[in-house]
């Protein structure tokens, strides 16, 4: 096929805007999710407020978001900012849950062994919390891949241009291999984050 | 030596866990505080290592007030073996024990050696260094908690009904293997139970706890169970029960058949030439 070149190049960019929302989506969630934890009055509010994000459509999103941050439409940046706020919506609630749910027990022994608080939260805390944030991000991950697509119709080149490009001009194998590709990195960048947590998490499954 | 001055917790809610609570606890010796659920004597444990910080009173380890003390660098010098032995479970056995003297920063060689030499003392198999906790049975995760307290080599040793969750003769044996180690190693251990025998198995000295971290009774096993101070305390050893006052009945076939004032069986006397037959 002579498109294998174009759709494997659209593929590529459709990575270059998923892949950094989705990890600046956890980094950010963690901070946020410890905070909504150790703020217990604040726990609702921060984790309303990012949850709403949500509700926000994607498409105005795109559009009012470089007024705010002041970059241009077409901007990656601006698709990668918008694709972050999305994951941070999911990825914040799930972040706080899994940072709770460490069993009470375990927490007691890392502190009375002698953890430093901040210690106690990258050594113990986080670890234990892996296997459900895991849980979390493999949803933003699919979420993500599958909302890049929507920038398409700001111009912004991914595996969405082939939905926007065969519809307009009728090409029903451009709308299929678009839908078929997107499913497929969905799937594939699920497998590889499953794959990832069992290397790093060894422990949880016995 | 632990002493407790007139220590209290109060809770911000107006709970009082403990009233006001004055015991002294010899160096090398082994007390048990003994009471049920309740009776405070978890919080008066906590108050050692500072996981509870007394409202009133002060809490005193070698003439020194644990207040003075950073709890972080306090907790690390102290040893603390809890019930379902609090592992953690992303942790190999060896790494679990290896905690503390990584903690304070002996390099990972030296304390891998350190943790396997530990698992010798307390009897566990080297080849279940490489394990994860879950992988172990309760009888070995509570080995390998009792290894990761002793790790740092403290003088102290605080122990929260650390054989409560196991089944019973797990629990004698963990508690046999206790009496040796202690033996051996002489620590300051301050041991919770709401079990009466276990506390007499293990104790040097006794303290039984009313609610509100009262000292109902401290003494030793012998005094208490010779010469219980009131009801509270005959009712927690079962001695109003009978199952204390025990009978023995010559057996066909030689020696003791032992049971309680109730007539249940408890156990058979040998016969000892040496001994009168009890009657």
């Amino acid at each position: 096929m002579a498109n294998a070149g174009h759709i494997l190049g659209l593929t590529g960019a459709h990575l270059q805007l998923s892949l950094p929302a989705i990890a600046a989506a956890f980094l950010l969630s963690l901070p946020l999710a410890r905070l909504a934890n150790r703020l217990r009055p604040a726990r609702a509010l921060i984790l309303g407020g990012t949850g709403l994000l949500y509700a926000v459509p994607s498409l105005p999103l795109f559009i009012v978001l470089p007024v705010l941050i002041g970059t241009g439409v077409r901007d990656t940046l601006n698709v990668i900012v918008a694709l972050t706020l999305f994951g941070l919506a999911l990825m914040v609630r799930s972040a706080a849950d899994a940072l709770d749910a460490v069993d009470e027990d375990t927490r007691l022994a890392a502190t009375a062994l002698g953890h430093s608080s901040r210690g106690r939260f990258w050594t113990v805390e986080l670890p234990l919390a892996g296997p459900a944030l895991l849980a979390g991000l493999r949803v933003v991950s699919v979420s993500t891949i599958s909302l890049v697509s929507v920038s398409a119709v700001l111009g912004v080149q991914s595996l969405g241009s082939l939905f926007t490009d065969g519809f307009q001009r009728g090409i029903v194998a451009a709308v299929a291999a678009g839908i078929a590709m997107t499913v497929l990195l969905a799937l594939l960048l699920d497998l590889l984050l499953v794959l990832l947590g069992r290397l790093l998490m060894p422990w949880s499954r016995r | 030596m632990i002493e407790f001055e007139r220590a209290g917790k109060t809770y911000p809610d107006g709970t009082v866990a403990v009233g006001e609570f004055s015991l002294r606890i010899p160096s090398h010796t082994t007390t048990v505080l003994l009471g049920s659920s309740g009776c405070g004597k978890t919080t008066l444990l906590r108050m050692v290592n500072r996981m509870v910080d007394p409202t009133s009173g002060r809490v005193l380890i070698d003439g020194e007030d644990v207040a003075q003390e950073a709890p972080v660098a306090l907790r690390r010098r102290i040893g603390y073996v809890m019930q379902n032995s609090g592992l953690l479970p992303h942790r190999r056995v060896i790494d679990n024990i290896a905690t503390v003297p990584r903690l304070t920063g002996m390099p990972r060689g030296a304390a891998h050696e350190r943790a396997r030499e530990l698992m010798r003392t307390v009897g566990l198999d080297s080849g279940l260094a490489r394990r994860y906790p879950g992988q172990l049975s309760g009888g070995q995760q509570q080995r390998v908690g009792v290894a990761r307290a002793l790790a740092s080599d403290p003088n102290i040793l605080l122990m929260d009904e650390p054989f409560g969750a196991v089944d019973p003769l797990v629990r004698m044996e963990l508690q046999r293997e206790l009496r040796r180690l202690q033996t051996q190693l002489r620590k300051t251990i301050l041991f919770v139970t709401h079990d009466i025998d276990e506390a007499l198995a293990l104790g040097d000295q006794i303290v039984v706890l009313q609610p509100g971290g009262q000292i109902a009774q401290a003494g030793t096993p012998e005094e208490i169970v010779a010469a219980p101070a009131n009801d509270f305390v005959a009712r927690f050893l079962g001695l109003d029960a009978g199952r204390r006052s025990l009978r023995a009945r010559p057996q066909p076939g030689g020696g003791w058949l032992v049971s309680d004032a109730g007539g249940r069986p408890l156990g058979v006397l040998p016969d000892d030439p040496a001994r009168e037959g009890p009657g």
